[in-house]
């Protein structure tokens, strides 16, 4: 019996690490060279990094994923298949099972295919951010990517930085360019002091994540990294690339307060509003999506037989939340594969840190919000479909001249969404607009791919895992 | 690089529109583009506006570049290797990759 982990984040990590300790021989399908995910982004071996844990927090925690998937590999349960990018995976009746469609390497023009008898999503995230005036300048780029370039590139953006946006992932962030020598400007934070008073007792229920939050704050404090709580980035100046931004504070209702407008040179605006899960592998395999993440049962299951998901694939909740969600996935599969029933008081534990660090997501969620008001800094010109270039007052015209109610109607009258990304970067600025809740954009695969891949998909290709 | 105390191979050449750059072993066509100072490689195809890195994981397309000859790859994806090519593209670069999606 085997299953096909899609993902080798915390979540896709801990999932295979717990099938395989019961037996179970697992393939770990990632796009990634080296495993980690977003979280965990390790620099390539050939920087020889010798204190990598410099950029990280949970260093141990990642020891033991590592060391473990380093133990099963060697004993030959679990299959790492890095630079693996699933574009599809395709379910079997007769016999049952399913087949993993991936594209090979960086340049993902090879195919290559995964039989398993279960699957396992653990695709994570991607980060959100919304549109201002100056958003597609160069040097303007997401938080995470960010971090992403740093963790992973051990490279800067620029000299002088802003971070900017709302969400749990700006402290990290600021303070991750700060240590590696930039000159970090402001954070600009659009929450507020009173969301947090406002649920002081959830957050007062989690001391660890008080404390972890609190460490940033000091961290911030000895770089002399200035905090602008209840601010946002109303602009990015420059021509060829950023070369300030001006930010200003907000009212108690998230509108910009005239006259508190500054601005602030820099070099880089490192920006996000939260971050999005990734489900297009579970929507093309029918599974039901809730709000914006796969739904999941007790165990982890989706609705759709022999599919599990786990992480931020089904809803935003940082790490901890992915590995307990991965752990319990991994040994659901594992018993279930097994044709057991699983008992879940095996994994009271896990259970229990899932149910607080999802109580926790949620507080984190009600707290850090985008300015209420944040359509209204939109000018006509500001594009809000980076791909396909489509400026707001194309978006705003659907709405209100054509009559369009629904993100769909405004895609197919704009062309916004239909460029490269498939929506993934201007969805939740076009839902904002139109005025409507973020749906799920059944999107037909997970990966643009070549189409001569798509054309010899249906014949016999070489199964790249070892025998399951 | 200091604060992780890395210790990366020697640097090795790449080409960007000709001109010649360093970049270091396990570095990504963005992390040498942007180790170079530089932040844009690409400009659109309807306002001709520069672009360079925005997501920085795989999912925004705002990095395509050219790779020895190949267009529309992503930056911040494909590794650099030495004595490669690097060319900024303009619109949705100069060849067909029969790419659908
Ligand atoms: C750019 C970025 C940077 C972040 N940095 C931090 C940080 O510094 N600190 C912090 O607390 N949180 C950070 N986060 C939040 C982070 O996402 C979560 O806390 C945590 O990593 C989620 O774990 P996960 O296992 O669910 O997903 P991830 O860690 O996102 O792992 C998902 C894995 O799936 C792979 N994958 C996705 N799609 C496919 C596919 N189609 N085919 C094959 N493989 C695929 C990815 O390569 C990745 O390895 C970051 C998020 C993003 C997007
Ligand atoms: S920066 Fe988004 S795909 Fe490369």
């Amino acid at each position: 019996m085997n299953l096909a982990v899609i993902g080798a984040g915390p979540a896709g990590l801990a999932a295979a690490l717990a099938a395989a300790d019961r037996g179970i021989r697992v393939r770990l399908v990632d796009s990634a060279a080296q495993p980690g995910g977003q979280f965990y982004r390790q620099p390539p071996h050939a920087f020889g990094a010798r204190r990598p844990q410099e950029l990280h927090h949970q260093w141990r925690a990642w020891q033991r994923l590592r060391d473990g998937l380093a133990r099963h590999v060697e004993a030959g349960r679990i299959t790492h298949l890095a630079e693996h990018h699933v574009w599809f995976v395709e379910r079997q009746l007769e016999p049952s099972g399913f087949t993993v469609h991936a594209l090979l390497g960086p340049e993902q023009a090879e195919p290559a295919t995964v039989r398993a008898d279960a699957v396992l999503i653990a695709t994570g995230g991607y980060e959100k951010v919304l549109p201002f005036p100056g958003w597609t300048l160069p040097g303007v780029v997401t938080a995470g990517g960010a971090q992403a370039m740093l963790k992973g590139g051990l490279v800067l953006p620029g000299r002088t930085a802003v971070v900017a946006g709302t969400g749990p992932l700006l402290m990290p962030v600021a303070v991750g360019l700060a240590a590696a020598g930039a000159d970090v400007a402001a954070l600009v934070e659009s929450a507020g002091p009173k969301g947090f008073a406002r649920h002081a007792v959830t957050f007062a229920a989690h001391p660890a994540k008080l404390a972890e939050g609190a460490s940033y704050a000091a961290e911030l404090l000895r770089h002399r990294v200035p905090l602008l709580p209840h601010h946002t980035v109303v602009e990015a100046h420059g021509k060829d690339r950023v070369e300030a931004v001006t930010v200003a504070a907000l009212d108690p209702a998230g509108r910009v307060e005239a006259g508190t407008e500054r601005r602030i040179p820099c070099d880089t605006l490192a920006v996000g509003h939260g971050m999005l899960p990734h489900t297009d592998i579970a929507e093309a395999l029918g599974c039901r999506i809730v709000g914006p993440g796969v739904a999941v049962d007790a165990e982890q299951r989706t609705d759709v037989p022999g599919v599990w998901a786990a992480g931020e694939s089904t809803g935003i909740g940082g790490a901890a939340l992915s590995l307990a969600e991965g752990h319990i996935a991994g040994r659901s599969a594992a018993a279930r594969l097994r044709g057991r029933e699983p008992d879940p008081r095996s994994w009271a534990a896990a259970a229990k840190s899932r149910t607080k660090a999802r109580q926790f997501a949620a507080a984190v969620e009600a707290v850090y919000a985008p300015p209420a008001h944040w359509a209204e800094l939109l000018r006509d010109d500001t594009l809000v479909c980076r791909c396909e270039e489509v400026p707001a007052s194309a978006v705003r015209e659907a709405v209100d001249e054509l009559g369009a109610t629904d993100a769909r109607s405004v895609k197919l009258l704009t062309r916004a969404g239909m460029g490269w990304c498939q929506g993934r970067m201007c969805a939740a600025a076009v839902d904002g607009l139109t005025g409507c809740e973020a749906t799920s954009a059944r999107r037909p695969f997970a990966r643009p791919v070549p189409l001569g891949v798509l054309a010899r998909s249906g014949e016999d290709e070489p199964d790249l895992g070892p025998p399951g | 690089m200091d604060l992780v105390r890395a210790r990366p191979g020697p640097a090795y050449t790449v080409t960007f529109d000709g001109r010649e750059l360093p970049a270091l072993p396990g570095q990504t066509v963005a992390a040498a583009l942007w180790s170079a100072g530089v932040a844009a490689w690409r400009t659109t195809r309807g306002g001709g506006e520069p672009r360079g890195v925005f997501c920085g994981i795989g999912v925004c397309f705002d990095c395509l570049v050219t790779v020895n000859g190949r267009p529309n790859q992503r930056a911040c994806l494909v590794p650099a290797a030495p004595g490669d090519e690097i060319r900024s593209q303009d619109g949705t670069g100069r060849s067909d990759t029969g790419e659908v999606r």
